[in-house]
Parts: C-alpha cells; structure tokens; sequence
C-alpha cells in the first residue's frame, strides 16, 4: 500500500485511515532508529533532496537521517549559497532538481502554499516541512504518533495547545490531524495571536490558560518568536510568560499522566518554563526520535521500493 | 458615412425599447429611424440589444512601462471585445501619470493606437507616494478627467483634504483606492477563515472601511465630492449608504468580482483569485449586492488588471494583484445581477454607461442625438463558455475561466467606426 496523493502537503489533505497507516508504519520504523543496526534498503537506489528555505536544525537532520537510515542518497540544498540567491523561482529550481534524478523533494518555506505551487509544476514527489503558516504535517504526525505510544489511542484524548496559534503551522497541522483523529483540541493564546475563525477547525478556544489545560492529557507549547512585541502581538516576554507561558501553577489542572510537549526550539522561560521542560511527563526529546520514525515511514510509503 | 442599426432592443439607462438607429458621421442622428432609411452600412440586430458604449471608470493599460502587461493596442482591443468604447486608466504606470508629458504620450498613443476612447487618470500625489500633490493643473490641460493614487492608498488625511480642495479648483473628480496599509499589514488575503487555514495573512475588511469613512469625513468636511474605488465590504457600502443619506457628495464603484466571488476562490493558492482590494466573505458579497440595488453604489467598474504569466505563477504572497476585468464584466453583471433579479437590464447598463460618465464628467453614455456613436450590441440570449484563451488581452489571469455566462459583445462601434464584430478588429 502506497499514500493515494504522490505528495504529502498537509494533513487537510489525507483522512483518518492514511494518518493512522502512516502511523503503523512509523512504529515498525521506531525499531530500526532505536536499534544499533540503523540501515535498512527500503530506499536503495532513491534519491532524497531537502530544500530549506528557512533555518532548521531538527527537521532537517531527522529527514537526511530517516532517508540514510533506508539506504537512500540524500542532499541538501543550503538556499544562501544556491540559485535561489540569484533570483531563481522557486519552479525553476525544483525542475532542476528533478532534472537530476530525484525522487523527493522535501520542502521547508516561509511562504504558505510553497510546497503545492512546488508539487504542481514537477513529477517528483513533494513532502511538505512547513510552509509558512500553513502546516507542517510531519511535526504533527511525530506528535500523534508520542500521543499514541503513551495513551494507545488518540480518540478521545483532550489535548491543549498554548500560545502563538496564529503565526504556527505545527497548531493548524496538529488542530486538523487530531480533530480527525478523534482527539479534542482546547486552545488558548494571546487574543492577538489567535487566528480567525479556527474554531471552524473542530477547536474550542478557552478564555483562561487554566481552563484550557484542565483535564487535559497533552499539553503543547508552541513557540513565540521574540520579535513579535515589535509588532504589538504582546507587550513583553515577562508578561507573555505570566499570562500565555506554561508553568507549573497552571498545569496543575491537567491529568496526572499529562504529557508536556514542544515542537521546539524552545524559549526557556517565555513559553515555558524550564521546571515544565525538563519535567519526567516532558516527551519533547521522545519527540524528535519519533520524528525520525515518521519521516521514514512517509518517504518510505511515497517513493519506497515495492520489493525488498 | 450613414450607417443604420436595425430591428435591435435599444437600452438607455432609463427605457428599453424597440428602435432603429441612424448614425451620420459618427454622430447619432436618429433612434427613431425608418427600417428602410437609405445607408451605406446596415447592421440587422435582431435579437440583439443596442446599448450606449460601456464606459470604465477604473483600468489598468499598463503602457507605457509594463507593456509585457499590456500595452494601448491590446489593452483597448481587451476593451473592445468586453464591449467598452470609453475607458479611464489608472496613473500606476512607468513612469506614473503624475505629469503632462506622460499624459500626452497615453492620448497620442491610443489615438494613434487605440481601439476605443482613453480617458487618462493622472496621480494624486508625485510618484503615487501621498507625499506631495502631483501637477493636477496641468495634467488637466494636458487631457486627464481625475486624480487618483489608484493601486495604494493617501495614507496622510492632511494629504487627502488637500487633494479633495486642491482638485476641485481644476473640476477634477478625486477617486480613492480606501485601504489603511498599517490594517493591511503585509496581509495577501480577506482575513476569514480561508486565510486561516491557508495559513495566509488576512486583509481585514476595516482596512478598507476604516478609509472608507475618512474620506466621507473629509468630503463632508470639505463639501467636495468623493469617488470611492472598488467597494468590496458590508461596512464599507453601509458607510457610504449613510453618507448618502446625510447628503454628503460620496459616489461609488464596485467590480464583477466582488458580486461574483468569495474568499474561497483562493483556495488551493489560486493566484488568479488574489486582487485588492481582496475577494470578501459570503456576507460582504450580498452587502455588495444590496448597494447595487439601491444605488448606493453608482457604478460598475472592471479594475482590469492585466498581468503576465509568470506574475501569478508563483507563491501565493508574492503573486501580483488583479485580474483582467474587460472581457467579463458586461457577461457577469447580466449573468450575476440581472437573471437573478437584482437589478433590471437598464439598471445595470446604468451603472455602465451614464454613472460612470457622470462620475468622470465626460459626454458619454446616452444614445440621444447629437453624440458621438459609441455603441455596443449584445446578445444576451445564448449561454457560452468563458475561455480565457481567446482574450484579447495580452495577459490571460482571470479567475472566470471556464465560468458559464450570458451577454455576449457582437459589435462594438466608437465614433460611428465598427472596431470590433465577431471576434474580429478593425483599426
């Protein structure tokens, strides 16, 4: 079995039974990243291409690894030093690439729609690694998948996500992937930095940090670029950590067995504290191994060999 | 030169009627003449309508400096097929329309050119900055018929209350693009739920309306007359609904895609769906509506905005603004305001023809004795499909391809000259 679409741009586009498959086989992945013998030929003869038009340390790194792991040729294209410096589309580029054989593009953009303007004009598979903020699928497929080792299921799960909704894809990706699955989102932000009309999405947005997080099973932070004060989203980090940040006060609502949770990088301290961080219910390091075990499975199911 | 249209419906903005029309030396001498009149042309529009030539009162012809666009013999060919013999165009060209020279060379050329009749619009403020005013006085002489900074807004009120003063000693109608940049904010989009789950940086309505009453304030204030550009929101046409009421000299244009299309056409990033001001919710649409069918907005304009290929081929944010507006307005505003019943035929030919002439102070849009023959004939019988690649246009980005409409341009006739009949041009 294969993913029916040749790309993944967004959980908006694939259903509950495609999210739970791709999940199945992240965990039969898991057990290659946590083994001592990480190579596998399911990518033999594949050629892997990221293209980051953004900064990023872990998105990056656990895409080269899942495609190396599974024997396939892997490169990135740092954008600084590239074509793209010189003013070449975005179009042009990606023709490029597959100009030279390559089987997958994976795609980081500050711009929303990116990926698709990409996935439209070339043949090669197209995974999207955030987009502007629009939706980075595979952070929220990492994150149901941490969900599901925990609680066995995402049915029925009440998970809150706390803080910069409006600038964050892992919000809208993780808002549609488990209201799909079944879960039940509770949000809360700054009201400047709550998007319109999200509750359209199957989200509840919650007036108070406290009633957001209470009885919840997952609470998520989200990251606050500090440069937003500029633009009078919120006042200062002091305050946006009284009000917004998550701490050991406000969480005392949630479940016992709650998991903390961060896509990362994380601003100790904004938007939360370091006590929540490096907590025993913290899984954000869980996460990013799990991150790797996805991203197998997708580059696996998109453009893996029938046979091995 | 005697040329006879027989056997068609004749629309004036006030009465539809059975009629023959003589036209004489590019004049209209008769709309009462006898089939058998003596001529050296007879056009038989049976089952066609006869209406006063369209008029826009909003363009972009892009010549001279984005003739990759567009340029004066496409921009007027677009013109003509779309049924318009008198087009007002915009100054964002390059060089912006903020001095005689540049006015001299748009009216040289599209009367050396041109397939229909340019009125230039010259820039408010000197290189559309909303800085200092531009040379209105002798734009005027050189042959503009209104000032505008069309394309961005006068951020500066105490700019805007010169303008309206200053303008009106030169008899020049001041039309405003309403958007308050800072609301804007970078946004590419109607801030909605669309925006939200593309990921895209919302426009909210009160970016426009929060200008929108500016500049009804500043008319008020200034007991001169104000033209509001492509009206696109609920609050928007309330404003100007109630200015109206109080009696304040506000008039207003609205474009066929904000009383055809929603926020959702962008969906999938569809660039051809990105203008601005931007496509509005559901509710903004029938506000837009309402407005039309109680005059509150006067007048239908097109907004073409042509623009290459690569222009809109690209990522969502970065993709230029507009659409070509020409070759569809007339088949929307019959498709979308008169089959359902919103307006009457005439109504809508109103709003095409006499308010936009009005608006621009220009001798246009009757059919009576005496004026020039600018005439456009309908069919407004037989569904077609819109197929973009069959515009006249040089630029193809139009989000109506495909769309089912009636009213189609037979012919279209400036100053006694056929310029265009089935799909053919005639320089």
């Amino acid at each position: 079995m294969r993913l029916s679409s040749k790309d993944l741009l967004g959980l908006e586009d694939i259903g509950a039974e495609e999210i739970t498959f791709i999940l199945e086989t992240a965990k039969e992945m898991k057990k290659i990243v946590t083994s001592s013998m990480k190579r596998v030929n399911y990518l033999q003869g594949r050629s892997v291409v990221s293209l980051f038009y953004e900064n990023s340390t872990r998105t990056r790194v656990s895409f080269e690894l899942a495609a190396k792991y599974m024997g396939a040729q892997a490169v990135n294209v740092s954008v600084a030093s590239s074509s793209v410096a010189k003013g070449e589309t975005l179009i042009d580029t990606g023709k490029t690439l597959e100009a030279m054989g390559t089987d997958i593009v994976i795609i980081r953009h500050n711009q929303s729609g990116a990926p698709h303007l990409l996935a439209r004009n070339i043949n090669a598979s197209v995974i999207n690694a955030g987009d502007g903020m629009h939706e980075h699928p595979t952070q929220a497929l990492l994150d149901m998948m941490t969900m599901q080792e925990t609680f066995g299921t995402l049915e029925g799960l009440k998970v809150a996500i706390i803080g910069d909704i409006y600038h964050s894809r892992v919000a809208r990706s993780n808002i549609i992937g488990l209201t799909k699955m079944g879960a039940q989102v509770q949000l809360f932000a700054p009201s400047t930095l709550m998007p319109v009309g999200i509750e359209h999405l199957g989200a509840k947005i919650f007036p108070t940090i406290k009633d957001a997080i209470y009885d919840c099973d997952v609470v998520m932070g989200l990251r606050v670029q500090l440069e937003r004060q500029k633009k009078c989203l919120f006042p200062t980090t002091n305050e946006y950590c009284k009000f917004f940040g998550i701490n050991p006060d406000n969480i005392k609502g949630a479940k016992k067995n709650a998991l903390w949770m961060h896509p990362g990088p994380v601003n100790r301290g904004v938007e939360m504290t370091s006590t929540i961080i490096d907590a025993d219910n913290s899984v954000i390091n869980k996460q990013v191994t799990n991150g790797v075990a996805v991203r197998m499975a997708l580059l696996y199911l998109l453009i893996g060999r029938e046979e091995f | 030169m005697r040329m006879l249209i027989i056997n068609g419906t004749v629309i004036q903005w006030d009465k539809i009627e059975k009629a023959n029309v003589l036209i004489e030396e590019g004049t209209i001498v008769s709309t009462k003449a006898a089939p058998d009149t003596d001529a050296d042309k007879i056009i038989d529009a049976d089952g066609l309508y006869v209406l006063p030539g369209l008029i826009d009162a909003h363009c972009h012809l892009r010549d001279p400096g984005f003739e990759y666009k567009e340029d004066m013999v496409s921009g007027t060919k677009s013109a003509a097929r779309g049924g318009f013999t008198s087009i007002a165009c915009m100054p964002n060209t390059n060089p912006v329309v903020d001095n005689a020279a540049v006015v001299r060379y748009i009216i040289e050329k599209s009367k050396k050119e041109g397939y229909v009749n340019v009125f230039p619009i010259g820039a408010i403020s000197k290189g559309l900055d909303g800085i200092e005013l531009a040379e209105m006085g002798i734009m005027k002489e050189a042959g503009i018929v209104a000032v505008s900074d069309d394309g961005k807004p006068v951020m500066n009120s105490d700019v805007m209350k010169k303008a309206l003063i200053y303008a009106a000693q030169f008899d020049l109608p001041v039309i405003s693009h309403c958007e308050d940049l800072n609301l804007t904010d970078g946004g590419s989009m109607n801030e909605g739920l669309t925006s939200t789950v593309l990921g895209l940086r919302g426009i909210p309505a009160s970016s426009e309306d929060v200008m929108v009453a500016r500049e009804i304030l500043l008319s008020e204030y200034t007991k001169i007359p104000v033209h509001i550009a492509h009206v696109s929101t609920k609050a928007s046409v309330e404003l100007i609904r109630q200015a109206k009421k109080r009696g304040i000299k506000v008039t207003a244009e609205t474009c066929p895609h904000y009383f055809t299309l929603t926020e959702e056409a962008c969906k999938n990033y569809n660039t051809n769906a990105k203008m601005n001001p931007p496509l509005r919710s559901r509710e903004d649409l029938e506000a837009v509506i309402e407005g039309l069918k109680d005059d509150t907005i006067d007048m239908i304009a097109t907004d073409h905005a042509p623009h290459h290929f690569d222009e809109k081929n690209v990522e969502f944010e970065k993709a230029a603004n507009g659409i070509v507006g020409f070759e569809t307005a007339l088949a929307l505003g019959y498709t979308k305001l008169v089959e359902p019943g919103h307006l009457s035929l005439p109504k809508l030919i109103e709003k095409m023809t006499v308010s936009p002439a009005k608006m621009l102070r220009i001798d246009k849009g009757t059919l009576e004795r005496g004026k020039a023959a600018d005439i456009t004939i309908v069919d407004f019988d037989s569904e077609y499909t819109v197929d973009v690649s069959k515009f006249a246009s040089k630029s193809k980005n139009s989000p109506f391809d495909g769309f089912k409409v009636k009213g189609k341009v037979m012919t279209t006739i400036v100053g006694g000259k056929i310029v265009y009949e089935k799909h053919e041009f005639f320089g």
